[in-house]
């Protein structure tokens, strides 16, 4: 493990943000895998708070790699976390915004988008369920995660009330 | 071409409301920030009318990546160029990195406590729940369609990356084409 972290990092995730299709939510699972498994960068219960933490935080959810990143190389490899995440993809962003016109009623574009929507629920899900694995472990736990769904679900309350009171309980020692 | 759909310059912010408009986003949005770029686009600052918005953001959605940075950058780029795109994307992640650092430093200091840890897993347990209502939101049309292929894709995916643990861009690579065949043929 000589090679510099902040290249691994950097490397990862810009290939990483390539596959993302539903936001950074849907690459959950895989980078629990890369930084839990694979690089042993965090613990599962790391991983879990630090993505607790993207949730309360205010902004996109893809904020969770700079997270990620300051706890492996800290200043420097949250910033080239944040940056390997969203330089690539920006770049073609900016690029393709002027050429959208063009394409923007084409078949195959049209196609493209909707074959990817199964997916990215299917990732989405995935991130849910290795989430549920890691925090749910026991029978509290999973009634706040079914009730937060439930009052998500059904109800246009807003998700922090639900974040303040199970950290409430959390902390009252239920969990 | 892009010139066309831009509105009259009286409308058109200057770099600095830019700025402080995907400041603003970026601090106010709480699990995603897209409801928040909406309001503030659409319906306050009045800078794109509501199809306008849909169709900026339908091309953020069809590049990979993170939506809502790839929506600042095709924002920021139609109304001030690259000087544009700069300014948005600095303004929706400049504040969160900095908030998020402060609780990272914090975190690595604290992360060990029980009490902090005991917080944790009751907002973990609860965002795990915000998640699931998301999917089911997500998933619940295309469930009640019958022949339609999206839920065995779905379910494929599931189980390739969250039973199989098999690496994101694999599963990807083997779906992808498959689920984009189906929907070129369907029309």
């Amino acid at each position: 493990m000589n090679d510099s972290p902040l290249i691994t990092i950097a490397g990862y995730f810009a290939l990483l943000s390539l596959f993302a299709v539903g936001g950074a939510n849907a690459a959950i699972p895989e980078m629990h895998r890369v930084a839990v498994d694979v690089m042993h960068w965090m613990s599962d219960r790391q991983f879990a708070d630090v993505f607790a933490i993207a949730q309360v935080s205010p902004g996109p959810n893809v904020i969770i790699v700079a997270l990620i990143g300051y706890h492996v190389a800290g200043f420097a490899g949250a910033g080239v976390a944040i940056t390997a995440m969203c330089g690539p993809t920006c770049t073609l962003a900016f690029f393709v915004a002027r050429t959208w016109d063009r394409f923007k009623d084409a078949h195959w574009r049209i196609a493209i988008q909707a074959g990817l929507v199964p997916l990215s629920v299917g990732l989405i899900a995935a991130s849910a369920f290795v989430l549920a694995c890691t925090a749910d472990h026991n029978v509290y736990a999973g009634l706040i995660t079914a009730a937060t769904a439930a009052v998500a679900y059904f109800t246009r309350i807003n998700p922090l009330w639900m974040f303040v009171m199970a950290g409430v309980l959390g902390l009252s020692g239920w969990l | 071409m892009s010139d066309s759909a831009t509105p009259p310059a009286a409308f058109r912010p200057s770099l600095s409301e830019l700025f402080r408009a995907f400041v603003l986003v970026s601090i106010s949005g709480f699990g995603g920030a897209l409801p928040w770029a909406r309001r503030t686009i659409v319906e306050q600052k009045r800078w794109m009318t509501t199809e306008e918005f849909n169709e900026t953001f339908a091309l953020s959605q069809f590049l990979p990546g993170p939506n809502v940075i790839n929506f600042s950058v095709v924002f920021g780029s139609r109304f001030g160029g690259t000087a544009g795109a700069a300014v948005a994307l600095a303004g929706l992640l400049g504040p969160p990195l900095m908030i998020v650092t402060v609780l990272a430093i914090l975190y690595e200091r604290f992360g060990g406590l029980e009490t902090l840890s005991r917080i944790l897993a009751g907002i973990t347990a609860a965002a795990v729940g915000l998640l699931i209502a998301v999917v089911a939101k997500m998933a619940a049309p295309m469930f009640l369609k019958r022949w339609n292929s999206a839920p065995v894709i779905a379910i494929l995916a599931f189980t390739g990356v969250a039973l199989m643990q098999w690496p994101l861009p694999h599963v990807f690579l083997g779906l992808a084409p498959v689920s984009v065949a189906f929907a070129w043929f369907k029309r």
